[in-house]
C-alpha cells in the first residue's frame, strides 16, 4: 500500500490500474481528462500492461469496452455529462449483453448553457439502464469503488455494468491524501475476470439474437431485475469483505450519521454528504437532534434500508443536486416510493440543491435542517423547494 | 470421322478449373433472407475465406436478423449482435481483448450493410481505420436501407426509387450519387480497401486472403443486389451485380497502400440504360436523366483507369 496525495481523478485512474483492468476505452471532456492522461501516464511508463484504446467518441467507448468484455477481459472507461449522454444507448447496451464493464462518471450539468461544474442530472438519465449507480464524496472512496464495482458486478449472479458518480472538481480536481492498495493483493481479491460465455471461435454461439414477443425478451429483463436485486446484497457484503481486507469500510447501500436519537435527518448523494455531516457535528452541538442518510447505491435502490430508517425518523429532507422537469428531485421521488407502503410514512421535504455546481455551503445546509425541524413542528408547507436561487422567480413559495 | 471415346475426367485432364473457393461452408442452411439475397452469398463466401477462426460483429442491418431467431443460429463462427453506429468500435474492443489474452490468430471481423457504414457507422469506422486495428471490415453494399424496408441511404446509387426518395409527380428520386467509401477509406491511408462482387466469388476469396497476410485495417465493399429492393426477380441477383461491373456502375479494384488495381476491365461496356431499366427502382427514369447519369459513370470510370495508371509504380511503402 502507498499513500499519496492525489486528486479524485487520479484515484480513479489507480483504482482501474490496480483493479487489473485489460482493455480502457475512453474519450476525453472536462472534468474528466485527467483520467484519461493518467491512463496514458501508465502506459507511457509501462505500469499499464493492457490495451488503452483512445477512441473516437465516448459512444464508440462504451461499445469497445462491452465488446472486448464479451470477449472475455475487464474492461474500463471514464467520463463525463455530454459524454455519459452520449454513451446512454450502449450503457442499456452493456447491461442487456451482461457485460461488468467499470465506468467512473465525473458528474457534471448538462448543456447548454455550457456548465462543467458538479450537478447529478447525467447519472440521474442512466436510473433505468440496467447499470449498478453508486454515488461517492472522496477520492478514496473512488478508488475503493472501481475496486469492489468489479467484485460486485463481475459476480456470476450479478454481470452488470456499474457507473461510480463522482461530483465535478469536488472530486475530480481537489487534492486529498489517498491509500492506493497493493496492486497484486487486490488482483488476488478480485480474481482474474472470466466471462461465463466469452465469444470463442471454439463454441460459437449468436450474442443477442432477435427474440419473438412471445419467447424470451421478457425472461431475459426478469434476470437483469434478479441481478440488480443480488447486487443489493451484494455492495454490503463485499464493503465489509474490503474492509477485512484493506482496512475501509465505507457502508453499504446507504451509510447513516448520527442517525440513532435524530428527530429529522437529510437524505443525500456525493460530496454535500461530506458538508452535510460537518452541519450535522455543529447543530448537535447546539443540541439540535439532527442526522444524516447517506444514499450510497442509488441503483440498486436501498429501499430496505430507507424503510427501516423512516420507521425510525419521522420528518426526512431529501436533497437532490438535479431536478426531473415535471416531477421533483429524482432521489425525492424514489425515497417517497420507498417509504409508501410503511403504516406511519414520514414526512418528506425534497431540496434541490446546488445545481449546476452551485455552492452547498455549511450556511446552506444549516438552512435546510432548520427547514426540515420547522416541517417537523408546523407540517409540510411544500413537497419539493429549489434552495438558494439567486433571483426568486414569481411565485417564492417553491424558493427557500 | 469418329473421335475416340474418352471420359470426362480423360477430356478434363490438365484443363479442369482450378477451384480456389474453399468447400467448407461455415453458414449452414436456415437463414431468413430473402430469395435471391446478395447478402446471404457475401456472408458465405466472406466465412469460406476466412475459415473457423473467425469472430463477427455484426450491427443493425439485414444479417442482424438473417441468422434466426433465437436460440436458433445459422453461422458456425460466434456473432456478437452490436447497436447500428459501433461496428468500427465493436471490432476494435474484440482486437484489443484477444491481443491482450494473447490469441493473435483469429480474424476479427466487422459485417455491416452499407447504411451501417457510410451513414450512421461511418465514425466508428473511421476512428477503427485511423487507430490501425487489425481487423476485417466488410460492408455489404445492397445500395439501401433494405433491413427496415428499402430507405434511401448514402449508398444509394442517384436516379433510385427508395420509399423515402418516392418519384410520384414531383420526380423526387434519389438525386445524389453513391458516396464514395472507398476513396474515404484511402484517405485515411488504410494498409488494404477493395470492391468486390458477389458476382465474382473467386476474386473475393482471394481478396480475403489477400487480407490475411496483410496487418492493420482491411475494407472490403462488396455488391450485394437486393431483389426485394431493387425491384428485379430473385434468380437475377448474380446476372445484376455482373451487370453493375460490366455497366462500370460498380467497378471491382483495390487499392493497397495507395496503389490502385481494377481487377475486372469490360471488354465491352454495358451502357447505363441497360442496367437500370433492368431493374424497378430505376424504371422511371426518363432518357435525359439517364444520359447524366451515363456520363457521370464514364467520368469516375476514366477516373478511377487514370488513378490505375497513374499510382502503377506505387510500392509498399517500408
Amino acid at each position: 500500500m502507498v499513500r499519496k496525495v492525489m486528486t479524485g481523478n487520479s484515484a480513479t485512474a489507480y483504482g482501474a490500474l490496480v483493479s487489473g483492468v485489460e482493455v480502457v476505452s475512453a474519450y476525453p471532456i472536462t472534468p474528466q481528462t485527467t483520467v484519461v492522461e493518467k491512463i496514458a501516464e501508465f502506459v507511457s511508463d509501462g505500469s499499464f500492461k493492457g490495451q488503452y484504446i483512445c477512441v473516437e467518441s465516448e459512444h464508440s467507448a462504451m461499445a469497445s469496452c462491452i465488446s472486448a468484455s464479451q470477449t472475455g477481459v475487464r474492461t474500463f472507461t471514464a467520463t463525463s455529462s455530454q459524454g455519459l449522454l452520449l454513451m446512454h444507448e450502449m450503457i442499456h447496451w452493456a447491461a442487456n449483453t451482461r457485460s461488468p464493464v467499470g465506468l467512473v462518471n465525473v458528474n457534471r450539468a448538462v448543456g447548454p448553457p455550457w456548465s462543467i461544474w458538479a450537478d447529478h442530472t447525467d447519472a440521474m438519465a442512466q436510473r433505468d439502464t440496467g447499470a449498478l449507480n453508486i454515488f461517492v464524496e472522496s477520492a478514496q472512496e473512488i478508488l475503493d469503488m472501481v475496486i469492489q464495482g468489479y467484485k460486485v458486478a463481475e459476480d456470476p449472479d450479478v454481470l452488470l455494468p456499474f457507473i461510480i458518480n463522482a461530483d465535478a472538481f469536488f472530486l475530480s480536481h481537489t487534492f486529498e491524501p489517498v491509500d492506493v492498495p497493493d496492486a497484486k493483493k487486490v488482483q488476488e481479491w478480485l480474481g482474474r475476470y472470466e466471462a461465463p460465455y466469452p465469444l470463442d471461435p471454439d463454441d460459437p454461439h449468436g450474442y443477442g439474437s432477435l427474440t419473438f414477443p412471445h419467447q424470451w425478451y421478457m425472461e431475459l429483463r426478469y434476470n437483469i431485475k434478479r441481478a440488480m436485486d443480488r447486487s443489493a446484497e451484494l455492495i454490503p457484503k463485499v464493503s465489509k469483505d474490503f474492509a477485512k481486507l484493506f482496512g475501509r469500510d465505507h457502508g453499504g447501500n446507504v451509510e447513516e450519521y448520527r442517525t440513532k436519537d435524530a428527530e429529522v435527518a437529510l437524505v443525500a448523494m456525493g460530496t454535500m454528504v461530506s458538508t452535510a455531516r460537518e452541519v450535522v457535528d455543529r447543530m448537535r452541538d447546539e443540541g439540535h437532534k439532527v442526522g444524516l442518510v447517506k444514499v450510497r447505491s442509488f441503483r440498486p435502490f436501498p429501499q430496505k434500508e430507507l424503510r427501516d430508517i423512516a420507521e425510525r425518523i419521522p420528518v426526512l429532507g431529501v436533497a437532490d443536486r438535479c431536478f426531473t422537469y415535471g416531477q421533483e428531485g429524482p432521489l425525492s421521488t424514489e425515497a417517497r416510493a420507498a417509504v409508501y407502503t410503511l403504516k406511519n410514512r414520514p414526512v418528506i421535504k425534497n431540496y434541490v440543491i446546488g445545481v449546476g455546481g452551485r455552492d452547498i455551503h455549511v450556511n446552506v445546509l444549516r438552512k435546510v435542517f432548520l427547514d426540515i425541524e420547522k416541517v417537523k413542528e408546523k407540517g409540510l408547507d411544500k413537497e419539493s423547494v429549489w434552495v438558494g436561487l439567486k433571483r426568486p422567480p414569481n411565485e417564492p413559495p417553491e424558493v427557500m | 470421322m469418329a473421335e475416340p471415346k474418352m471420359s470426362t475426367r480423360e477430356r478434363m485432364k490438365g484443363k479442369a478449373p482450378k477451384f480456389t473457393i474453399p468447400k467448407d461452408e461455415w453458414m449452414d442452411v436456415g437463414h431468413v433472407g430473402c430469395q435471391g439475397c446478395g447478402g446471404c452469398h457475401a456472408m458465405r463466401y466472406v466465412l469460406k475465406a476466412l475459415g473457423q477462426k473467425t469472430i463477427l460483429s455484426i450491427p443493425a442491418c439485414c444479417w442482424a436478423v438473417m441468422p434466426t431467431v433465437l436460440p436458433y443460429h445459422n453461422l458456425k463462427v460466434p456473432m456478437l449482435y452490436t447497436a447500428f453506429e459501433v461496428t468500427g468500435a465493436s471490432i476494435s474492443g474484440i482486437r484489443a481483448a484477444l491481443d491482450v489474452r494473447g490469441r493473435k490468430d483469429i480474424n476479427v471481423v466487422g459485417f455491416a450493410g452499407d447504411g451501417g457504414t457510410v451513414d450512421i457507422g461511418l465514425q466508428a469506422l473511421s476512428g477503427c481505420v485511423e487507430r490501425g486495428h487489425n481487423v476485417f471490415y466488410i460492408c455489404y453494399d445492397n445500395e439501401a436501407y433494405m433491413n427496415t424496408g428499402i430507405q434511401r441511404s448514402g449508398s444509394t446509387p442517384r436516379g433510385a426509387w427508395t420509399t423515402t426518395t418516392q418519384v410520384g409527380s414531383t420526380e423526387d428520386w434519389k438525386r445524389e450519387p453513391k458516396k464514395n467509401i472507398v476513396e474515404i477509406m484511402v484517405a485515411h491511408r488504410i494498409p488494404y480497401a477493395c470492391t468486390a462482387s458477389v458476382a465474382y466469388p473467386e476474386d473475393l476469396v482471394k481478396k480475403l486472403k489477400k487480407g490475411l497476410e496483410i496487418k492493420g485495417p482491411k475494407y472490403y465493399h462488396i455488391m450485394a443486389p437486393c431483389p426485394t429492393g431493387w425491384r428485379y426477380p430473385p434468380e437475377k441477383t448474380i446476372e445484376y451485380a455482373k451487370m453493375a461491373t460490366d455497366a462500370c456502375a460498380f467497378p471491382i479494384y483495390e487499392v493497397e497502400y495507395g496503389k490502385y488495381t481494377i481487377n475486372k476491365k469490360p471488354a465491352k461496356k454495358v451502357p447505363m440504360k441497360d442496367y437500370m431499366m433492368a431493374q424497378g427502382r430505376f424504371r422511371h427514369l426518363p432518357d435525359k436523366e439517364i444520359a447524366s447519369i451515363q456520363v457521370q459513370v464514364d467520368y469516375e470510370w476514366d477516373l478511377l483507369l487514370k488513378k490505375e495508371e497513374w499510382t502503377k509504380d506505387f510500392k509498399k511503402p517500408q
